[in-house]
């Protein structure tokens, strides 16, 4: 569990709000280590958020999102049962997967 | 827990083209394909809009929310919500950080015009939000100030 | 960026002075509300969570040379008890016939559960600013999120909690170090702050239990959770004391105090901190 991931995903008069929080550093690439060595640039790049099967989000993004990044969007027509699935990929060719099911 | 990136990209390929088979937007589709790089390494406001295809237009159709003054600018909360029919697509930019976009979502059909996130603001300045509403950017700018709290870092 | 706050905080001064309000009273609000706006913003929505998630793992994981996991660990309540334990720390255990607060108590469960040797779990027991979580700072972020509305309840039963109390308290007034500071230099008056930032009271209940309750707490500067051992020894780093030993009799001393000054309070951690 090195970079755990946490949606919540709540559906309210048919608009489901979701809610994640990712754990990423997202370095910008301008700081320095204690040792005054530069810190490699370390970010998410592109976000994908999917209802199911359908895209109900994407993102592209650079260094300044803030570390342990905290994303909140809302759709329409989720229904108990159904999934939400967000992705995402970073510069360095990491990637996280996360899927929660709608209560 | 972590996919490979190879199976991300087939499972990203696709939504997208699942995406695209819906047929009502397709435009938006493709945009969601491009990174728009140059907009993302540009140094200035002007750069980014370049990046993005032209200048927006002031609107008061998109609300923004942002703290007057934030204790630490490493984390800025920002609320983008738009009310311009057709919104497409929602940038954030910070105009006085190394690059001031920070971030571009695309919102698809079903999807409220609405993104909620945390940003870092290196200096007191106004933060941005552009629309991509019909094919035109829309804008909207409000100013967060930046402190430091207690006692250092 | 320095100037900027200087002037920004000296324009709000001339014009607060204008307007004739006492200068406690401008100290105290200009504390508390100049952030609410922004602290109100993140609502429930503590990256916290992602380290108590960490924690939650770790607990369960079987781990060291005897390959056991901590679900066996007693913080007070009994092997296993996690719900509303943390709100009831420090205090005496009878095993090791000392007071113990979490963090020492975790310690010892990793040795005596797990096997590591204590000088390597204390060696570095919190993350450096950049790094993944310690797995001290993990599992005290589980462990506070399980006590999570439990009322605090520092118990003062034993003549071991007691004398930690008041060896705590002694230390907190002790003034010392090349500033000549004590702890309640900067926390035991009301309505001061520094910089823009309001400075708890910790001699006083509602500041005392508003402060205890949030920590552990993510500190947004550092990136994540930091814990109370951390916090102590972050305060007698600013006072420029030598560096105050994690488990030490005056560190879970200060943490008995103001545990105890904030009993009552239900529980909110981790918090979310500047």
């Amino acid at each position: 569990m090195a970079s755990p991931m946490r949606i919540r995903a709540k559906t309210t008069d048919g608009v489901t709000e979701v809610k994640a929080l990712m754990s990423h550093p997202m370095e910008t690439g301008m700081r320095k280590d204690a040792d005054g060595k530069p810190i490699p640039a370390h970010y998410i790049t592109e976000v994908t958020a999917t209802h199911n099967d359908k895209l109900v989000l994407h993102a592209y993004w650079g260094p300044a999102v803030s570390q342990n990044p905290f994303l909140n969007f809302r759709f329409k027509g989720g229904a108990a049962g159904d999934t939400v699935t967000i992705k995402w990929v970073d510069n360095q060719g990491e990637s996280q997967s996360e899927q929660t099911a709608l209560t | 827990m972590n996919y490979p990136r190879r199976s991300f990209l087939k499972l990203g390929g696709t939504a997208l083209a699942a995406l695209a088979t819906t047929a009502l937007w397709p435009l938006r589709a493709l945009a969601a394909a491009v990174r728009p790089e140059a907009a993302f390494v540009a140094k200035d406001l002007e750069g980014t809009y370049k990046g993005l295809g032209g200048m927006p237009t002031e609107s008061a159709e998109i609300d923004l929310s942002t703290p007057d003054i934030a204790e630490n600018g490493a984390v800025v909360p920002i609320n983008v919500t738009s009310k311009l029919p057709g919104t497409e697509e929602i940038y954030i930019l910070v105009e006085k950080n190394p690059n001031p976009l920070a971030a571009m979502f695309t919102i698809p059909e079903g999807t409220e015009p609405f993104v909620s996130l945390r940003v870092k603001v290196a200096q007191t300045c106004n933060l941005i939000a552009v629309v991509k509403a019909g094919g035109k950017l829309y804008s909207t700018a409000k100013e967060t100030k930046v402190t430091l709290g207690g006692c250092g870092g | 960026m320095k100037m900027k706050n200087g002037l920004f905080a000296a324009l709000a001064w001339v014009t607060l002075a204008a307007l004739n309000v006492p200068a406690a009273a401008v100290a105290q609000d200009a504390g508390d509300d100049i952030f609410a706006q922004y602290r109100e913003m993140f609502g429930d929505d503590n990256p916290a969570e992602l380290i108590e998630l960490q924690g939650e793992d770790l607990w369960s994981q079987t781990r060291g040379p005897k390959k056991a996991s901590l679900e066996q660990c007693d913080l007070g309540l009994g092997p296993g008890k996690l719900d509303g334990a943390y709100a009831r720390l420090p205090r005496y255990f009878a095993d090791t016939k000392r007071v113990m607060d979490l963090e020492t108590r975790l310690i010892h469960c990793m040795v005596t559960l797990q096997g590591f040797a204590e000088k390597d779990l204390v060696a570095k027991p919190f993350s450096g600013r950049g790094d993944q979580p310690s797995d001290l700072e993990a599992l005290s972020a589980f462990i506070a999120g399980r006590s999570r509305g439990t009322p605090i309840e520092v118990s003062q039963a034993h003549a071991q909690e007691r004398a930690a109390y008041e060896r705590g308290k002694a230390f907190f007034f002790y003034r010392a170090g090349p500033h000549d500071f004590s702890c309640a230099t900067c926390h035991s008056q009301s309505g001061k702050r520094i910089r823009l930032q309001a400075l708890p009271n910790l001699t006083e209940a509602a500041d005392a239990r508003k402060a205890y309750a949030t920590w552990p707490g993510y500190r947004i500067s550092e990136g994540t959770v930091r814990t109370m051992e951390w916090r102590m020894g972050d305060c007698a780093r600013q006072q420029r004391l030598p560096e105050l030993q994690f488990g030490s009799d005056i560190a879970i001393g200060l943490i008995t105090y103001l545990g105890v000054m904030a009993n009552g309070e239900p529980m909110n951690a981790p918090g979310l901190k500047r």
